[in-house]
């Protein structure tokens, strides 16, 4: 097996989660910040003038679009007013391009990543974390809890998981902060999802109760909290941490379906889905094809967690033999 | 005969089970329509108690559940308060316009599928490795972005109209001409949800078609000299496709997940952009309608790909 695509899919993920950590020291603007002069700017583009790197003044122009002004040069500043670049203003650094209250897009990814990646992480540990718990006590206790849960969690698997989603949404209050509205979709998002992870770590722990090494502890008089302790929980482990690895990408897709549609976290505070809200309009998507930029962050994020899943796949699928 | 019995028997179950949790949901939630007038001081408390009363909103749930129960299996789905008008004849038209595009995806997919599944199981080396990446590529792409840049296309090319499922001038046009108009109209959508399936079902196929290919039976048959496109048909497919076909049922929920976002995005008249209109407005008899349909929608689904399996998997039939 070769660690290559395992050890860059790790690098990547950690880098996109640093820089969304990190957007109040990465990010140009505050995700607030509004340019009225500025509404739908292009991306910025940066010159090298011979001894340094600048960036030129913008005219607007009879027809609604923008022209670089080269007579009005701002230098790039690197590491003042505790940012990492900036340029002084009356100049505008846009690496993506503004939306339509002249608010830099750039930044607005670097803070909308940490909703939208907090809310995959969050969500799928509690998630994980609920299914565990009853799964385990399912698969190892049997019986009566064993039949509730599978029977509960058909009744959740009865519905798409969209309208399942929805469907809870629904019956929520619609107007709330954004704090709220962030713990909400954590909650709707892990509380909805961890009939997966349940059924599969059940049918786990199922397997691993008549396994010769428990049927020994057994024997020499384990209780069930030390067979649960040191040998369930253990052999279950994989299994947890690869749904995690699945369902990480899949919730934070759902946050942004979700805010996207106009029900997770609302204006002004970014997440990668209300800001692709804007690119709904397709005359705002001809014309200002940047505001797609929160949908193509979310890429590298899901190709790092496919390889990290695809490889603790292999990994178990190895271990079997 | 007893099987299928039980199948059907578990679906309905299920299917109760379903608007029972929904329904008990709706009533969880704080609040109903009156609780607006009773903050209105011009309204007197009794006159907000009396309209409850007459709504039947003071029984218990469970009386007023069997009673909307009751009414659901003679095909009355209540009252639209945003719509001003019976839930029924509302989601029969967003049903059909669902099935219409999900149809044609699931359809549309399947038969890019099985080819290209068979074509890549057979493949090794780089060929194996690209097509590897291709699938790769298309699975982390989000239905979302998809959608959008399909609309961003189909703007700027004009190849295809951009959103809805006919033309404003549709209702002038004859039969033929409407069907081509809703035809023409339904390439983008059921386009991008066909490819958003793929991958996935590649890699199904894929890894179906390696297990029947690497087993001893199909080892031997080629040693007997039987012709490849023979060996394929007669003996890889059939042993293959039962793991496809239970995978047919399990896609279908995330078929219908990704059919809901399109519809909203490409503005396609489904049960989507209802349901989400519908949360906006506070409208739970259009929620609870369309929840219990999609559930619906899933469950014959997973009904029909069971049944199927029975018909074609020997092992089933006599098991149990």
């Amino acid at each position: 097996m070769k660690r290559w695509p395992l050890l860059s899919a790790l690098l990547v993920l950690a880098a996109i989660h640093a820089a969304a950590i990190l957007a109040n020291r990465l990010a140009p603007y505050a995700y607030d910040e509004q340019n009225r002069d500025c509404v739908y700017a292009p991306p910025s583009r940066v010159h090298w003038d011979g001894t340094r790197l600048v960036v030129y003044g913008l005219r607007q122009e009879a027809g609604g679009g923008y022209r670089e002004d080269p007579t009005r040069r701002y230098p790039l500043r690197f590491l003042v007013r505790g940012r990492l670049v900036g340029v002084d203003p009356p100049g505008t650094l846009f690496f993506l391009g503004t939306d339509g209250f002249g608010r830099d897009v750039f930044s607005r990814v670097l803070y909308g990543g940490r909703i939208s990646l907090m809310t995959g992480l969050l969500a799928a540990a509690l998630a994980v974390g609920i299914g565990w718990m009853l799964g385990t006590a399912a698969g190892f206790f049997g019986g009566w809890a064993d039949e509730v849960l599978m029977r509960g969690s058909e009744l959740f698997l009865a519905l798409p998981w969209l309208y399942l989603l929805l469907a809870v949404r629904a019956f929520l209050p619609l107007y709330i902060g954004p704090v709220q509205a962030f713990l909400l979709l954590v909650g709707i998002i892990g509380g909805v999802g961890w009939v997966r992870p349940a059924r599969l770590v059940r049918g786990v722990a199922l397997s691993a109760r008549e396994r010769p090494f428990v049927l020994a502890a057994r024997g020499f008089g384990a209780g069930p909290a030390y067979l649960l302790r040191r040998h369930i929980v253990p052999f279950t482990l994989p299994v947890a941490l690869t749904q995690a690895s699945v369902l990480i990408p899949q919730y934070i897709l759902a946050e942004v379906t979700l805010s996207f549609l106009g029900l997770g976290v609302g204006e002004p505070v970014p997440t990668w889905g209300n800001m692709l809200a804007e690119a709904r309009r397709f005359d705002a998507l001809t014309l200002h094809p940047w505001l797609l930029a929160p949908g193509l962050a979310a890429v590298p994020v899901l190709l790092g967690y496919l390889v990290l899943s695809d490889t603790f796949a292999a990994g178990g699928s190895q271990q079997k033999y | 005969m007893r099987y299928v019995l039980r199948r059907i028997l578990h679906g309905s179950l299920l299917l109760t089970g379903v608007s029972v949790l929904t329904f008990a949901f709706t009533q969880l939630a704080p609040g109903d329509y009156y609780s607006e007038m009773r903050v209105d001081p011009t309204v007197a408390p009794e006159t907000v108690d009396a309209l409850r009363h007459r709504a039947g909103l003071d029984r218990p749930w469970p009386v007023r559940y069997a009673a909307w129960a009751g009414s659901v299996l003679k095909g009355d789905f209540g009252y639209s308060l945003a719509y001003g008008e019976p839930v029924a004849p509302l989601v029969r038209e967003r049903l059909g316009a669902t099935l219409l595009l999900a149809g044609t995806a699931t359809l549309a997919a399947w038969l890019l599928a099985i080819p290209l599944g068979i074509c890549y199981a057979t493949r090794r080396g780089w060929q194996e490795a690209l097509a590897g990446a291709a699938t790769a590529v298309l699975l982390i792409i989000p239905d979302l972005l998809l959608a959008l840049v399909a609309l961003l296309a189909a703007v700027e090319t004009r190849w295809f109209p951009a959103g809805g499922m006919a033309s404003a001038d549709g209702s002038s046009m004859g039969v033929a001409a409407r069907m081509e108009d809703v035809a023409r109209h339904l390439v983008l959508p059921a386009g991008v949800l066909a490819i958003g399936m793929l991958p996935m079902l590649l890699r199904h196929v894929r890894a179906a078609m390696r297990d029947a290919m690497d087993s001893g039976f199909a080892r031997s048959a080629r040693a007997q000299g039987i012709p490849p496109l023979r060996l394929l048909v007669r003996h890889l497919l059939p042993a293959a496709a039962n793991p496809l076909v239970s995978l047919f049922g399990l896609s279908l929920g995330g078929l219908l997940s990704a059919s809901l976002l399109v519809e909203v995005i490409m503005g396609w008249p489904g049960l989507g952009p209802l349901l989400v209109d519908a949360i906006m407005a506070r409208d739970m008899a259009v929620v609870l309608a369309v929840a219990l349909l999609a559930a619906a929608f899933l469950i014959v689904g997973n009904l029909a790909a069971d049944l199927l399996l029975y018909r074609l998997d020997p092992r089933i039939r006599a098991g149990k």
